[in-house]
């Protein structure tokens, strides 16, 4: 005997839509409130040659688009952002992948090494700033000490009054304080992967490296290319490492978009600038979180 | 023959990892030392590597306001309440919210419920500093600047998404039939929501809770921009402070350093399990 139920069911979904919406509502109306309705004004702010104080604002259409598109400064600050985010995300891949690898072929005490790269990684970025700038104190700086300890160097170098130097050394500290979550991420995928596959590849008399290359590493693409574009996101707007490490210098020398629109805001007050700077920065971010939606949006299959 | 060419690879294996652990604690180990070191000694060359008279006299001096001159240090331990009732706060408020939300993505049927997970998770893609400008004039406006409330009411706009994810993630994890049962029962949503998935979500509810307590007790941007006296400032802004330009603190640096990080580095060795499987659930602070 089948008898559809006919009344209720109508009114059930919609009772359902309801009930979700209510309940989506407060996380909308925050997210809507701090987050969608800042940016649109800070594109709007974009148009005008604005301050932060009382003052009247000004349209000038494109015209602050315009002037950072010619000034040399702009295109040396994007080239010095996506120097800092290769090079620091690709050695993170690197060394986090080799570290991730090392971890799971079980050396002694790799549990302990395990819980200790947690460390590195819970450290705040603030913290980890701090504490690598006193390690390159040019006067008293760990770094010195060891080198010429070592005998490496004949007397103090004042390392961060090189720009190349300087930001090449905030890219060490921020690779102290990121490979270990790339080396989490990628241990915890290598420990999910079937023994299987490699056991079958040896049989086949491939050598280490082959079986690395062809069976593992394209078995680890999605969790490589999941830490890849969370790091490259982060990295691309990189601020605060900066600011305690050079605080921009020597001679705006690890100055990184996100810290150009910082002093454009509030140390130039040139506030219409340094919105359309950040509109920019979210141009270049939301291009790398469309490659990000694509590849971790996958309610269904997760690893 | 075997044993040994085993006892080789697992020494080589060792030697590989002594790099990696040095690399590792080498720098925590100078911080640490560095906080429990004199002045004089840390300002001293050669470098004393190890301290002649390890003191906790700089813990003493942060901790206790007055007994030092500095500026700074007396507002520290100010800085440390207001980090504390702030990152409380937004987590908080980002699990009862969230947990919601995440709820009615993953299993009411929402209208557009996909469409709004993709949007809720490309708000993290949002720049901080393309926020920045149009808060600030807002809590301006509204007398909010240098306020506990501008820093939880901000961090929410990472915080929120970051939660309604980990726990959208989690609530995947449950099986449907416990719900169909209670639902079949007459049960509401809320109801069912309270009393059955949320108590046994307990893994994924403190997982959350860490990530984002951590990521607010992280935050620095909006510290520095909105909050300027001990009234609403926050360790990450005190400590950066003790590097002003000017005099450098280093004892303050590096004993404030140590202090800021305990809470979070504790917080995530206790609860290592749930951290691995919080990143790996995707979409976390690096």
């Amino acid at each position: 005997m089948q008898t559809s139920p006919r009344l209720p069911r109508f009114s059930l979904r919609k009772q359902e839509a309801l009930t979700g919406l209510l309940l989506l509502l407060p996380s909308l109306v925050i997210i809507l409130g701090i987050t969608l309705q800042p940016v649109i004004s800070t594109f709007y702010l974009s148009f005008f040659e604005a301050s932060l104080g009382r003052g009247e604002n000004i349209f000038r259409g494109l015209g602050n688009y315009r002037e950072l598109l010619a000034d040399p400064m702009f295109w040396t600050t994007i080239g010095r952002t996506f120097y800092f985010t290769l090079v620091s995300v690709g050695l993170e891949v690197v060394i986090g992948l080799g570290v991730a690898l090392l971890i799971n072929s079980h050396p002694p005490g790799w549990r302990a090494l395990r819980t200790a790269l947690i460390i590195p990684w819970a450290v705040p970025t603030i913290v980890n700033g701090t504490m690598w700038r006193w390690i390159y104190n040019a006067d008293y700086g760990a770094l010195n000490g060891l080198l010429s300890q070592l005998g490496l160097i004949d007397h103090y170098v004042p390392w961060l009054i090189y720009p190349r130097t300087a930001m090449n050394l905030v890219i060490v500290a921020d690779i102290w304080h990121s490979v270990p979550f790339i080396a989490l991420i990628l241990q915890a995928a290598l420990a999910t992967l079937p023994v299987e596959l490699e056991e079958a590849a040896q049989v086949d008399g491939a050598n280490a490296l082959q079986r690395l290359w062809s069976v593992r590493l394209p078995l680890l693409r999605p969790a490589i290319l999941v830490a890849l574009v969370i790091r490259s996101v982060e990295a691309f707007r990189v601020f605060d490492i900066i600011y305690v490490i050079t605080a921009g210098g020597p001679a705006f020398g690890t100055v990184t978009i996100s810290y150009l629109t910082y002093l454009e805001t509030f140390s130039f007050g040139h506030v219409g600038r340094g919105s359309a700077l950040s509109f920019l920065i979210s141009l270049f971010t939301l291009a790398m979180a469309f490659v990000y939606i694509r590849f971790l949006y996958r309610p269904e299959e997760r690893y | 023959m075997r044993s040994y060419r085993r006892l080789l690879r697992k020494l080589a294996l060792f030697l590989i990892t002594v790099p990696v652990w040095l690399f590792i604690l080498l720098p925590i180990v100078w911080l640490v030392i560095s906080s429990v070191s004199t002045r004089a000694e840390l300002l001293s060359v050669p470098i004393h590597w190890i301290p002649e008279h390890p003191t906790l006299r700089n813990y003493i001096d942060i901790l206790t306001p007055g007994t030092v001159a500095s500026e700074v240090a007396r507002t520290f331990k100010a800085t440390l309440r207001n980090s504390l009732i702030i990152a409380t706060s937004v987590t908080a408020i980002s699990l009862v919210v969230g947990s919601l939300a995440a709820y009615a993505l993953v299993r009411i049927n929402t209208p557009f419920r996909s469409g709004v997970l993709i949007g809720i998770m490309s708000t993290r893609m949002i720049p901080e500093v393309s926020l920045v400008i149009p808060l600030y004039i807002l809590a301006a406006r509204l007398r909010l600047l240098n306020t506990p409330m501008v820093l939880i009411a901000t961090y929410l706009c990472f915080a929120l998404p970051f939660a309604i994810w980990l726990m959208a993630a989690f609530f995947q994890t449950i099986p449907m039939e416990l719900e169909d049962a209670a639902l079949i029962d007459g049960c509401s949503r809320l109801k069912i929501l309270f009393q059955i998935i949320l108590p046994i979500s307990t893994p994924g509810l403190v997982s959350t809770a860490i990530f984002v307590f951590m990521t607010a007790w992280d935050e620095f941007f909006f510290a520095l921009i909105f909050t300027s006296t001990e009234a609403a400032k926050t360790v990450p802004v005190a400590i950066a402070e003790f590097t002003g330009r000017y005099v450098v603190d280093v004892t303050a640096m590096m004993t404030g350093g140590v202090l800021a990080a305990i809470p979070p580095v504790l917080l995530a060795l206790i609860f290592q399990r749930y951290i691995v499987s919080g990143l790996t659930s995707g979409a976390v602070k690096a």
